[in-house]
């Protein structure tokens, strides 16, 4: 672009800027396309990504077509793949892992944005974000030593006595497992639902918590009336923000789940998730038609994660409008 | 027109910068590469790069170390990605050699590009270990047992069919916590090796592969995991690599070989497995359940994957050169790491298929 040393007069009718554009490579310009530059790299690498999975996955496209959504058999050997088991493990330990962690993460959120003395609201809030700093493999060490023989000895029998006619209760207690996976899961996902549900609460205007006090509600109603209501939107943002980390984690998951590909009722029973497999075979998978089937399994994932934030996005997005 | 000079100042700058280190780290690499080379005239530093199997990679990662101390200009990288990773790379070239627990099949090995030989290079075992309280002597199995047990046909482990090979035991009556392998592996393939080759039912059902779909169990991530997972559950038993379970102390069952004595787990037992099996010229074969009184029945060798013309004229000499010495003097890291010796029959034959590596038209080997 030719620098333009003509400047056009200023003609006061609002058809041109008052200052023309002088210079059109200023530092600005530069600066401008340098971050668009930037912003659009991010974009192409998510392309990337997800157009050199679908390649890697053609074979197996074409090979097992839709069939490969619903069947349940993944035999390496005889080469027949099917993706159900993993599907089912993914969406029920992560959904495990929100039930469990929602009560909590909420409740330590209403506690911090709301109720809690100052002095102690930075700490806690440090303390929580400092579980997110653990590495995952940790989690999992912690897991295969500390949580499946506290689960063998201790919750799955407990469990079993109290629960046992439910069918998610029954079966041998071994300790790994879906349950086991969705506490990890849920641990893991606590400081995410924790701070996020906090800025949310945080964000919604005084009046509101004033109003509702001032109307003669106890705390505990204010948060329920007041606060939970207009912060709702935010919160499932949250909550899904929690759940797409919860869908992608992967070592954390493999060290407890117990790597079996069955569909089952119980919680006590091993299961297999999406990027579990993946990182348990890829290295060593040799044949055209088991990469493929990993590759459209992280496909799979992949789709799913973007889509979970997509709408965490959104719906974050529109609860900070109730702020103006 | 300031802020323009500036910006393309400082990119200039940057870029000069930039190249300026990367032709200033090469100096630096030459030049420690040659205060090394205390004995030998000044040559380049030949690098060459290996990738496979983890199983060897303690034994590959002292022989390296050994062997850079024989002849410090040649520096020898190797990375433990996998049995398929090794073949994958070394298929595309992207390494000079790589290593491998299962052989290559014909389908690999009609995706390389020119002839691919396998050398063996050491022998490991895969061992049962198991969890059992109050047991006096090692659990004795026999293979009809140890395919039951995976297979799910036996549950419970005062089962007959284990009761009556461990007359004295006294063995619970709770259900058998069976673990294997969730990551795809070399030790899977050769246990599974010997379960088809010992059970046709499982060898219908299930198949031999790095990865199977297990009827029953629970899987766990490596070695380790195996290891962690039977350590921590009582009444289960699973399948390690035989340095796991020494270092770790953990109990080895014995197995009935194929003559029909029950031999537990040892180094020599694993040599005295290879002895019972004549390679063929390919130089692979599997030793599982092998003939032989003294043979523990799953063994097997570890293989090195290299080209038979190497092509380059200087990594090719010193590669064929770090073999010749890993067959022999190499032999004698094996035992303290806990991997066998190569037998003297296997030593002789890999001696053979050495002196046919190239380089274009002359051999690679120097000596004899």
């Amino acid at each position: 672009m030719a620098t333009n040393n003509v400047v056009a007069l200023p003609i006061p009718d609002g058809s041109r800027p008052l200052l023309a554009k002088r210079n059109r490579l200023s530092a600005d310009s530069w600066f401008k396309w340098l971050t668009a530059g930037a912003g659009l790299l991010i974009i192409l690498l998510i392309v990337a990504i997800t157009l050199q999975a679908y390649l890697s996955s053609r074979p197996s496209l074409i090979k097992f077509g839709w069939h490969f959504l619903v069947g349940t058999n993944w035999d390496p050997v005889r080469d027949d793949f099917g993706a159900l088991p993993f599907i089912f493990g993914t969406v029920v330990s992560s959904l495990l892992a929100l039930v469990i962690s929602v009560p909590i993460s909420f409740g330590l959120a209403i506690y911090l944005a709301e109720w809690s003395p100052g002095w102690l609201r930075g700490p806690l809030g440090f303390v929580v974000e400092l579980l997110a700093a653990v590495p995952s493999v940790l989690y999992g060490l912690w897991g295969i030593f500390a949580l499946a023989p506290f689960l063998r000895h201790e919750l799955e029998p407990f469990l079993a006595k109290s629960f046992g006619f439910l069918p998610m209760f029954q079966g041998p207690h071994q300790g790994l497992g879906m349950l086991a996976g969705g506490i990890i899961l849920a641990i893991m996902i606590t400081p995410t639902l924790a701070s996020v549900s906090r800025e949310v609460m945080r964000a919604v205007p005084q009046v509101l918590r004033e109003g509702a006090l001032a109307l003669g509600a106890t705390p505990w109603e204010t948060v329920r009336m007041a606060v939970l209501p207009s912060a709702r939107s935010g919160l499932m943002g949250a909550m899904i923000l929690g759940l797409g980390r919860a869908l992608g984690e992967t070592m954390a998951v493999t060290m407890v789940i117990g790597n079996r590909a069955e569909i089952s009722a119980s919680l006590f029973a091993p299961s297999y998730s999406m990027a579990s497999v993946i990182a348990n075979e890829f290295t060593e998978a040799t044949g055209d038609t088991y990469l493929a089937a990993l590759a459209e399994i992280g496909l799979l994932l992949l789709v799913v994660t973007l889509l979970m934030n997509i709408i965490a996005r959104l719906l974050v997005g529109r609860s900070r409008m109730v702020k103006q | 027109m300031t802020p323009r000079i500036s910006i393309l100042a400082t990119t200039a700058i940057c870029a000069t910068a930039l190249l300026a280190c990367s032709k200033k780290t090469e100096a630096q690499k030459t030049d420690t590469a040659q205060s090394a080379a205390f004995a030998a005239p000044k040559v380049e530093s030949i690098a060459i790069n290996g990738a496979g199997a983890t199983f060897p990679f303690p034994l590959y990662s002292k022989w390296m170390a050994d062997y850079n101390q024989r002849r410090p200009d040649v520096k020898i990288n190797y990375q433990s990605i996998g049995s398929g990773g090794g073949i994958r790379q070394i298929s595309a070239g992207t390494v000079d050699f790589g290593a491998t627990d299962a052989p290559m099949t014909e389908d690999e090995v009609k995706k390389v590009p020119r002839k691919i030989l396998h050398i063996p290079t050491t022998l490991g075992s895969v061992v049962i270990t198991y969890n059992l309280e109050n047991l006096s002597s090692p659990l004795k199995l026999t293979p009809e047992a140890l395919s039951g047990i995976y297979l799910g046909t036996i549950k419970k482990w005062n089962d007959a069919k284990i009761a009556k090979d461990n007359a004295g035991a006294k063995l619970p009556a709770k259900d058998i916590s069976v673990v294997y392998r969730s990551d795809g592996s070399g030790t899977t393939a050769v246990y599974t090796d010997y379960l088809t080759k010992v059970s046709p039912e499982f060898k219908e059902k299930v198949g031999q592969g790095k990865s199977v779909k297990w009827p029953v169990g629970l899987g766990a991530k490596g070695n380790e995991g195996v290891t962690g997972q039977v350590k921590t559950t009582p009444a289960s038993i699973g399948y390690v690599e035989y340095a796991y379970a020494t270092q770790n102390h953990m109990p080895m069952a014995e197995l009935r070989n194929a003559a029909g004595s029950f031999v537990a787990p040892s180094i020599p037992a694993t040599t005295a497995a290879a002895a019972g099996v004549d390679l063929p010229n390919e130089l692979y074969a599997s030793v599982t359940n092998a003939a032989g009184a003294d043979a523990y029945p799953i063994s097997s060798y570890t293989y090195i994957l290299v080209y038979e013309d190497l092509v380059d004229p200087v990594k090719g000499p010193a590669l064929a050169d770090f073999l010749w010495w890993a067959i022999h003097d190499g032999q004698t890291r094996c035992e303290p790491l806990g991997y066998s010796k190569l037998p003297a029959k296997v030593v002789s034959q890999v001696e053979s298929k050495l002196r046919t590596l190239q380089v274009g038209n002359k051999r690679a080997l120097a000596e004899n």
